[in-house]
């Protein structure tokens, strides 16, 4: 179906190629996992499979691409659409249209497909992927989840062979991932659709993967089946971290596999356990740094966040989940001050955050906001620091050391928006940090991080909370908050329904139990580095399994 | 009532171009004529419609606007005839005194005698126009712009996508310039540290930046979503359909004009205007057949849209012909002053504009609109609504 021959792509003025002799070929109807760091060369491969990549965005492509035997060479992707189907990151800024049932169609209206047609096929992908009741409302009224599964049934009703999506479920809550990715199994097992997918949330896609490519970051792609391929990679998810510790064979790709595998490992952890009590995480009394009581935020006519009492301790990391649009944001932003707040107190060293001026708000309360670039305005990171310290009335340099400390060696002369992501995290991080806010707030701040990324944006965390910040983490991610985080506040509805440790708030939960947990329930133990050292306590052989076999 | 429903169908919005012609048939009516009884019987008429087909869009909502623009016209006009004064002679009603202005203004009187004759006269020309604002508003409420934008003939496809993005655009302008400026309050500022220049950079940068990224990722899916797909034209050809197309609204404008404005030379008003619909007419069939696109659930003409547009056509063109029968009712006479007389014909004619009222289907009610609440992602779980079945109503 897709056929990469030895190809090259060389962008002007990047020294080296982007991709260099790919060669790959992806049958009919397989599901093809795309994984590497950011910056790997990934946009890239996804598009050269409808031709983007050279007629959209430039740059020199050596070799051919040919899908279904059409060769993207000389067919710039509108020739393509009958055949390619493509979902970009954010699927918001793809929509041409504004409600539903307008968006289903406007691909077949491009392709000039009949009417009789048109309408047979926009109830079918309706069906297809559970967006019925859906159909007139307006695309923006929509829920993450709902966009994308819109965004995919608008590539859908031209009847692609070959669906390519862009980090389809990283900017959703695991529930509405599921939805997203059932919906894509299905075309895949029931439709024959060759499926494309970039995820840098492994832990989600690898199980349905028939096939994977891996990119190095050289520009070299391999090919092979997950388990082979991941048997030596460097970032993987959580459950072929514990499979290649316990030395598991076959590596185990989903939850269930791994659980099969496990009772050995399990009986293991059991007499660590009766040896060594589980490591309760620090629970010493902590002084709170910021109580709020009764914050009610409204906007119009919804009430976002209602009546909520929040109490966050110094040094603490605090996890802040619940699904899209439970007032996450909403509650941070009144926390913080800058945001609405219609009812309630805050209060941080005596002092609500609300009153005084912003300036003052940032030495008590820091907030990085969900789209974090929004604060960057410069032509270069030296002169984002420089404002900084300004901002701050603090000593000269206090921003750029920050950075440092978070990211060493970061190019000062750099402009912000050709940072990665994860750097563009830290500039922000090391900006906000300059005021030395006592509290810290983070809104989705992993969103688009690889793993590498994300495993250093965990050490910051700690550190700052080392320091004895309070931090606070709203995000969907729950394996980072199991790496990270001590406490966890579920909120739904804009009520915190669940405020406690992270062992109790999320062991037993179907939705936010991490991948070890799932597999070692009804053990407390929630990451292979929890594992590790319980095992390592007791002085248990670490290849539990050859031991018991 | 059950009967009438079966046989003019059931609730679903009629298409826009009906409504629009229905309007234009109403508003060359009005401009034909300043007989007050008359204008703000068809005043009444078109308001009559709008609030029993109108449905609970936005755009419909602004109808009130529109019927306010109306009385600040005729006010404007009354104060004004008021302000400069009418010529000597007539009914006085109120004796002010004339302000003395230089000679150079000869002809420019200020204040003087308020005579009735000139106040009915501005009333009487305040009320056409507002009646054929009226009528406007009326065509705006009634018809959807989105579907009106459907509707548009192929030549003018691209235009009505670049009108479409537009309209979507600029609501995401305004939530991402609100976005960065609340953002800004994050880093600290306050009045007197970042003024000007800098306040304004501080914003426009972020936000400008976003709206190139965004437009670059639209204008790619829209690519790959097969936008622009339909064969290029010949230089020569494109510069002969826009020859003929501009060349041909050109005439129909300089035509309606001359039609609708009873004082210019005849030879501009119906050969101009027959000219100009024929050039632009094969303009638009030229550009037309380049594009290979189909609509999803065109709107169709249906007895609903004949009705509607029929009536506004038969009100336009009663009016027209009343004025060749009796033109002295039409222009209520002002030297001598009379009471203004109404016969049957131009009356029959402005009511037949009422017809739509119970002759058009009902416009559905909106299940969609204002659903604040989908934010939150609580409406996920909804089983399949009653309107979602119901769907299929209104095509075939």
């Amino acid at each position: 179906m897709i056929r990469l021959d030895h190809v090259t792509v060389t962008y002007p003025g990047v020294p080296e190629p982007t991709l260099r002799d790919v060669d790959v070929t992806i049958p009919e109807g397989e599901l093809v996992l795309v994984t590497g760091r950011t910056g790997s060369g990934k946009s890239t491969l996804l598009g050269l499979l409808n031709g983007l990549v050279p007629h959209f965005t430039g740059g020199h492509v050596q070799g051919s691409v040919t899908i279904d035997g059409v060769d993207t060479r000389r067919h710039p992707p509108r020739e393509l659409a009958h055949l390619v189907g493509v979902v970009g990151q954010d699927p918001l800024m793809g929509f041409v249209t504004d409600t539903v049932e307008d968006e289903l169609a406007y691909g077949m209206e491009q392709l000039g497909t009949p009417p009789d047609l048109m309408r047979k096929r926009v109830e079918e992908a309706l069906d297809l992927l559970g967006i019925a009741d859906l159909r007139r409302r307006p695309l923006r009224a929509l829920s993450g989840g709902q966009q994308q599964r819109v965004a995919i049934g608008s590539v859908l009703t031209a009847h692609p062979r070959v669906l390519v999506l862009d980090e389809p479920t990283s900017a959703l809550d695991p529930t509405a991932a599921e939805e997203v990715l059932a919906a894509i199994t299905r075309l895949v097992h029931d439709l024959a659709v060759t499926v494309v997918l970039a995820e840098h949330r492994m832990e989600r896609v690898v199980q349905y993967a028939d096939d994977m490519l891996l990119l190095c970051g050289d520009g070299a792609v391999h090919q092979g089946s997950p388990g082979v391929l991941l048997a030596d990679a460097e970032s993987v998810p959580p459950v072929v971290r514990l499979g290649r510790y316990a030395g598991w064979s076959p590596l185990p790709l989903s939850v269930r596999d791994a659980r099969r595998a496990a009772g050995p490992l399990r009986a293991a952890l059991a007499q660590a356990e009766a040896a060594a009590p589980a490591p309760v995480r620090d629970c010493r009394v902590r002084r709170p740094a910021l109580t709020a009581a009764g914050v009610s935020v409204r906007h119009g006519q919804l009430v976002a966040v209602r009546e909520v009492d929040l109490t966050l301790n110094d040094g603490e990391v605090t996890a802040l989940m619940g699904r899209n649009g439970s007032g996450k944001s909403s509650l941070l932003w009144a926390l913080q001050g800058s945001g609405p707040r219609s009812a309630g107190t805050v209060d941080v060293d005596g002092a609500d955050p609300r009153d005084g001026s912003s300036a003052r708000r940032r030495r008590l309360v820091g907030l990085v906001p969900q789209t974090a670039s929004d604060l960057l305005y410069l032509e270069t990171v030296a002169a984002e620091c420089a404002s900084a310290d300004r901002e701050s009335a603090v000593a000269k340099g206090t921003a750029g050391s920050l950075l440092d400390r978070i990211v060493p060696g970061l190019g000062r002369d750099l402009h912000p928006r050709d940072l990665s992501e994860g750097q563009r995290l830290a500039l922000v991080l090391a900006v906000q940090l300059t005021a030395a806010p006592r509290v810290l707030l983070l809104d989705e701040p992993t969103r688009g991080l690889d793993y590498g990324a994300k495993l250093a944006f965990g050490n910051v965390v700690r550190d700052l909370a080392g320091e004895g910040r309070a931090v606070v983490l709203a995000t969907h991610d729950v394996e980072l908050v199991a790496e990270v985080a001590e406490r966890v506040v579920v909120l739904a509805e804009g009520e915190v329904v669940a405020d406690g440790a992270v062992a109790h708030v999320m062991g037993g939960s179907p939705a936010l139990a991490p991948q070890v947990s799932r597999i070692l329930a009804p053990s407390p133990w929630l990451t292979v580095a929890d594992v590790e050292r319980a095992l390592a306590a007791s002085s248990a052989p670490p290849h539990v399994s050859q031991v018991t076999q | 009532m059950s009967g009438r429903r079966a046989r003019w169908g059931l609730e679903r919005h009629l298409h826009p171009g009906a409504w629009w012609l229905w309007a234009i048939g109403l508003a060359t009516a009005a401009s034909r004529t300043t007989n007050p009884v008359l204008l703000l019987l068809l005043i009444a008429v078109v308001s009559t419609v709008v609030v029993s087909r109108r449905s609970d869009a936005p755009w419909a909502r602004a109808f009130r606007l529109y019927l306010w623009l109306a009385l600040l016209i005729v006010v404007v006009r009354v104060v004004f005839r008021v302000l400069f004064g009418a010529g000597p002679g007539g009914t006085v009603l109120l004796g002010l005194p004339e302000v003395g202005l230089p000679a150079w203004t000869s002809g420019l009187r200020l204040l003087g005698p308020v005579t009735a004759e000139a106040v009915l006269a501005g009333l009487y020309d305040g009320l056409r126009l507002a009646a054929m604002v009226v009528c406007i508003g009326g065509a705006n409420a009634l018809a959807n712009p989105k579907r009106l934008l459907k509707a548009m003939p192929g030549a003018l496809y691209e235009t009505g996508t670049v009108v479409a993005v537009a309209m979507s655009v600029f609501p995401q302008l305004a939530e991402s310039v609100l976005r960065v400026r609340v953002a800004r309050r994050l880093r600290g500022d306050r009045a007197g540290v970042r003024t000007g220049v800098t306040a304004i950079r501080s914003i426009v940068i972020p936000v400008l930046e976003d709206a190139l990224e965004r437009s670059l990722r639209l204008a790619a899916a829209m690519d790959s979503r097969g936008y622009g797909r339909s064969g290029q034209a010949t230089p020569l050809a494109r510069r002969v359909t826009a020859t003929l197309t501009v060349g041909g609204l050109l005439g129909i404008c300089i035509g309606i004009y001359a039609t609708l404005d009873g004082s210019s030379p005849r030879y501009l008003a119906a050969p101009l205007l027959l000219g100009g619909v024929l050039a632009a007419g094969a303009g638009f069939v030229l550009t037309g057949r380049r594009v290979n696109t189909s609509r999803y659930r065109p709107d169709r003409w249906r007895t609903g849209e004949l009705m509607a547009a029929g009536c506004g056509i038969a009100t336009g063109v009663l009016l027209w012909a009343s004025s060749w029968v009796d033109p002295m009712q039409l222009y209520p006479s002002l030297v001598p002053l009379g009471w203004p007389t109404v016969s049957w014909l131009p009356l029959v004619a402005v009511l037949v504009g009422v017809l739509p009222a119970v002759l058009t289907p009902r416009p559905p009610p909106d299940p969609g609109a204002g659903s604040g609440g989908a934010a939150l992602g609580s409406v996920d779980q909804q089983p399949v609504t009653e309107p979602a079945t119901r769907a299929p109503q209104g095509v075939r």
